[in-house]
């Protein structure tokens, strides 16, 4: 039906009496998401709206049922709001926050290995499963719940021009998911695509990259073996300079590594369908799917 | 965040990593002082920028008596110092760092970055020292050392064993060579760096391992816990629209096309300078204003790229989330009254409250083209310069 959230997910928001936290609580409790409590240490016992506040995260686990955490902490704090959920025994630890150290998140990342925990970001907008369940804070009535189509990508506002040109071609999503722009993250391109092509009700997948790194190189090599289901590929950054580093910490191109060029040459020898045009990725998922 | 080598040397020394005997002169006059305290010829002459390639551009000169000295620091300083970093248009030098020199036996190759794809911390090393070591990894790989340390874990005699026994150091330099890794690695994790980089690490004919040249960056995410490092920043080093643009929490890169962009978002910032392109035109610059994108911040996006005179037209292309269009459309009818936008605009919204968007746009006597979709928008900004 979907990958990683639905509508049995029940949302524990760390950081929901702050500014960005208290909005996207109400957004997503406005898309049908069941947000079950909320975390800030020091406020446990009110409410945010009808949500009830808790001094942590073990609380809202225990006593509201808590098994996905959104996180909006800021950086100072974050990596160890992940280590907070991962211990209280969530599932799924959705990081929306912006500029975590990379020493933090590489700790993290580590520690989490010792959990069951699955990370998605930081640095991203989290994941959603059109109708059932928003994570995160992308808008949204751009999403054409039913599927058949998988979504993940590195980057925010370029997964949502995708995601609404599918819908606009009348192509529903099962579930869409930022996975981040950071050089370290949590659940990773091959996650995603072996979770879809897992999924009984996913068809197809529209992967969103960029420059930088080699996640999409492995995930080509990964398509190549393993993907029965067509994959349409994107990977933005065609004119970007080696050496500067366009905004996400992750996207850079460094010593000739990590171009887009490298990236949708892989995508293509893997077996992706390459879309080189972001303003026609709706007709060309169209026509592939 | 970069910081110049006689900062990163500063900190070595604090870490007890052993640099050769020096100090930084702001003149000729300055040098002439610090090279009577070394004790002896030769002294190196060094020029203090951020970027590499110093050498070949003619920013370091070996001095054997204090006329040269003199000399040499006098040419140096207030040069416009070109290398194969720095551009054309080459970086001032303010500086010199000036050196005892000594008797090298052996140059060897020492970094420690943050990599991304083990999560960890990467040793590299190897006795292809003194050479562009891309190159070395590019051609000669199995030349290079690599051992990664888990950072939950830390760094153990091992690790440094296993850079020692690759380097083929003799036996009675392991324990040092070891020692001197282990205060780097505590210098990466204490001080958040990205990048530590030794190159030429030298062994001297006494036997002795010195950090002949020093490169230290910095986690920018990190910048809020590490004042004194922050205290090291120069700003002289860094592009002034860079510097404007990250006051305004703006990310603005400079490029060499025609067409200004606005976008919200890194990715679809790319995506669409890549549009552009593909229109058969070139971008002016990259520009992100954020998902959370205020009226002023729109407009100091305006201001930076009309600060080009590059730029003969200008795209915003922003997908509302979080920021409605509605209040992005106002925020761009402010900043074309405040602003005085010269070149023709188009513009393309989609996403929350578009229609509201649209209609403010269009009610707003402005000269601007809007575009249908991000298609639509590529061709009229293309068809426009």
């Amino acid at each position: 039906m979907s990958i990683f959230a639905d509508a049995d997910t029940r949302v524990v928001v760390q950081g929901i009496t702050g500014k960005e936290g208290q909005f996207h609580a109400r957004q997503c409790v406005e898309y049908g998401t069941k947000v079950v409590a909320g975390v800030t240490p020091g406020k446990g016992g009110q409410k945010m709206d009808d949500i009830p506040v808790f001094n942590s995260v073990a609380g809202a686990v225990s006593e509201a049922g808590a098994n996905c955490s959104l996180i909006f902490v800021p950086p100072p704090f974050a990596a160890v709001a992940i280590m907070e959920a991962a211990d209280a025994g969530i599932d799924l630890i959705v990081t929306i926050t912006e500029g975590i150290p990379v020493l933090d998140m590489m700790r993290v990342k580590h520690y989490l290995k010792t959990t069951s925990a699955r990370l998605i970001g930081p640095n991203c907008p989290g994941i959603i499963t059109p109708g059932q369940a928003k994570v995160g804070i992308m808008p949204g009535p751009i999403h054409k719940p039913g599927g058949p189509i998988g979504v993940v990508s590195r980057s925010g506002t370029l997964t949502y021009e995708v995601v609404y040109q599918l819908t606009l071609q009348d192509i529903g999503q099962t579930t869409c998911i930022g996975i981040g722009g950071d050089p370290v993250n949590g659940t990773n391109f091959i996650d995603c695509l072996a979770a879809f092509e897992a999924d009984s009700d996913t068809r197809g997948v529209v992967m969103v990259g960029e420059i930088g790194g080699s996640a999409e190189e492995q995930a080509a090599e990964f398509i190549r073996l393993n993907m029965s289901k067509p994959v349409v590929g994107f990977i933005a950054g065609m004119t970007a300079p080696p050496g500067r580093r366009m905004g996400h910490a992750g996207a850079i191109i460094s010593g000739g590594a990590g171009t887009a060029q490298g990236k949708v040459e892989a995508l293509k020898a893997g077996g992706a369908h390459v879309c080189e045009d972001l303003g026609r990725i709706g007709e060309l998922c169209a026509k592939v799917f | 965040m970069k910081i110049h080598e006689y900062q990163a040397k500063q900190l070595f020394s604090e870490y007890g990593v052993a640099i050769p005997k020096g100090g930084v002169a702001e003149s000729a006059d300055e040098a002439k002082a610090v090279a009577e305290t070394l004790g002896g010829f030769p002294v190196a002459v060094k020029a203090q920028i951020h970027a590499g390639g110093r050498g070949k551009g003619g920013g370091v000169k070996i001095a054997d008596d204090i006329a040269q000295v003199i000399k040499h620091a006098d040419a140096i300083i207030g040069m416009n110092l070109v290398t194969p970093q720095t551009g054309p248009e080459g970086q001032p030098v303010k500086r010199v760092l000036l050196e005892k020199g000594l008797n090298i036996e052996k140059e060897l190759y020492l970094s420690l970055t943050a990599d991304r794809e083990s999560a960890g911390i990467l040793i590299m090393a190897s006795e292809a020292g003194g050479m562009d070591i891309e190159e070395v990894a590019a051609q000669t790989p199995e030349k290079i050392i690599k051992v990664h340390v888990n950072p939950l874990a830390g760094i153990y005699p091992y690790h440094c064993r296993q850079a020692a026994f690759g380097l083929n150091l003799e036996k009675e330099l392991i324990k040092p060579f070891s020692q001197m890794l282990t205060a780097l690695y505590k210098l990466f994790v204490d001080r958040d760096c990205s990048l530590l980089e030794i190159n030429p690490l030298v062994i001297t004919q006494e036997k002795e391992l010195y950090a002949l040249d020093a490169k230290v960056s910095f986690d920018d995410n990190a910048l809020y816990r590490q004042k004194e490092v922050v205290e090291m920043r120069d700003f002289d080093e860094e592009d002034p629209v860079d510097v404007e643009a990250s006051k305004y929490n703006l990310n603005y890169i400079n490029l060499d096309g025609t067409v200004g962009n606005m976008v919200n978002g890194a990715g679809l910032a790319m995506a669409v300078m890549d549009t552009i392109k593909l229109a058969g035109a070139e971008p002016a610059n990259f520009l992100d204003v954020g998902g959370g994108a205020t009226a002023e911040m729109i407009e100091n996006g305006f201001r930076l790229i009309l600060s080009d005179k590059k730029v003969r037209a200008i795209l915003i292309n922003i997908f509302g989330g979080i920021l409605r269009c509605d209040v992005l459309a106002k925020g761009v009818v402010e900043a074309a009254k405040n602003t005085e936008i010269n070149v023709p605009l188009v513009v393309r919204m989609e996403g929350t409250n578009v229609e509201e968007g649209r209609q403010i746009l269009a009610e707003s006597g402005l000269d601007l083209q809007t575009a249908r979709d991000l298609k639509d928008a590529g061709e009229k900004v293309a068809a426009l310069v």
